[in-house]
């Protein structure tokens, strides 16, 4: 297991790989433009304003699934002792906490013409804000400690940080929240006309894109520093 | 297998989860009252006494409720069990309709009469194009 965490392997990847995840993020990034701001029909009560859905949901979800994964690599990576996977959390967090802020402003101006309103103290909403503050927590401590105590202190932030998920996903049916449930069900029907579920889920593997290339330089950079300490193994 | 540092920090950090998830679904649930955005027109009903402060009411908009004259509209709220008067004066959000969600806040007068101060539309979670709902709605 151990020699696919030599980083001159992984160096050799992660020097390489951005481009060609660039062009490809560019590609699709364009088709998914394409389809949800010209292609895609406007909706029968929302009109126009829906589009902003294919901006907002993506960048929900992509922070949703950094934040989890950041949470699963630090608690493998706490319990086998393996540094490496702290440094991929490392590298996921900046694109996780950019999308979460996406989704925040994305949401506010969703909210102003449809609800009437930019901000309500709702569950959905108020449970994304602490989602935003455990990122903001995550990201300050890999800047304030500089010795072995990191990876126990960001851990223990993942961790707790992790039980704020399920309440984001679930707040909207456990209580009664001003924003609307989920339209997109894996048990029960999907409420999103298939219109309009394709260019979403373009924008979707969109924004994924861009988070492997944000992911990718971080890391890249993260190994740089490795090597230049004289390190050869992490 | 494993060595045994490894075991202990596997159960160390399932320990703190089950606290952790323990600790905030008991915070949550007595936190209910506090969490909910809104209340719906049979909660209102059920209050043992009338509450001074401000609230929040939601449901659906009742057909053929709405009526506006120059400086004022009143609506009735439903959830199809109960049902109460809501009086407004103010802007109301593109997406307020009859038969639609809504999210009025304000005060109680009494238990059929709320003044509100704001209003807000809530939407679904269906999105469809016009062309679809024309069809949904003939068959």
């Amino acid at each position: 297991m151990i020699k696919y965490f030599e980083p001159n392997k992984i160096f050799s990847v992660t020097s390489k790989a951005p481009k060609y995840v660039l062009i490809l993020f560019i590609i699709v990034l364009s088709i998914g433009l394409t389809e949800s701001l010209i292609f895609s029909p406007e909706d029968y009560k929302q009109s126009h304003s829906v589009r902003i859905m294919y901006v907002h949901v993506p960048a929900a979800w992509i922070t949703l699934g950094i934040f989890s994964s950041i949470t699963v690599l630090s608690i493998i990576g706490y319990i086998f002792k393996i540094k490496n996977f702290f440094l991929i959390s490392k590298s996921l967090a900046p694109s996780g906490f950019i999308f979460n802020i996406i989704a925040l402003v994305t949401g506010a101006i969703w909210g102003k013409p449809t609800w009437g309103t930019w901000w309500v103290w709702d569950a959905r909403i108020t449970s994304m804000l602490i989602l935003t503050l455990f990122y903001a927590m995550y990201l300050l401590a890999w800047r304030i400690y500089n010795d072995e105590r990191v990876y126990k202190i960001t851990s223990i932030i993942a961790i707790i940080g992790i039980i704020n998920v399920p309440i984001i996903k679930y707040s909207v049916d456990w209580w009664n929240t001003l924003h609307q449930p989920a339209s997109i069900n894996i048990l029960s029907k999907t409420t999103i006309h298939s219109s309009m579920l394709f260019p979403l889920m373009i924008m979707t593997a969109a924004f994924a894109l861009f988070s492997l290339l944000i992911f990718l330089m971080k890391y890249n950079t993260e190994l740089i520093k490795i090597k230049n300490k004289g390190l050869d193994r992490l | 297998m494993y060595g045994r540092k490894v075991k202990l920090r596997f159960f160390f950090v399932i320990s703190i989860l089950i606290v952790l998830i323990l600790s905030v679904s008991l915070i949550l649930k007595s936190l209910e009252e506090n969490v909910v955005y809104f209340q719906s027109p049979s909660e209102i009903k059920n209050f043992a006494e009338l509450k001074k402060k401000k609230i929040r009411i939601g449901g659906m908009v009742k057909k053929n409720s709405i009526s506006a004259d120059s400086n004022e509209i009143s609506f009735i709220i439903t959830d199809f069990k109960n049902e109460i008067n809501v009086s407004y004066n103010g802007v109301l959000p593109n997406l307020f309709e009859e038969g639609k969600g809504v999210v009025a806040e304000g005060f109680l007068k009494d238990r059929n009469y709320f003044l509100a101060s704001k209003i807000l539309a809530k939407h679904d979670e269906n999105y469809m194009p016009p062309e679809v709902k024309a069809a949904l709605e003939e068959k």
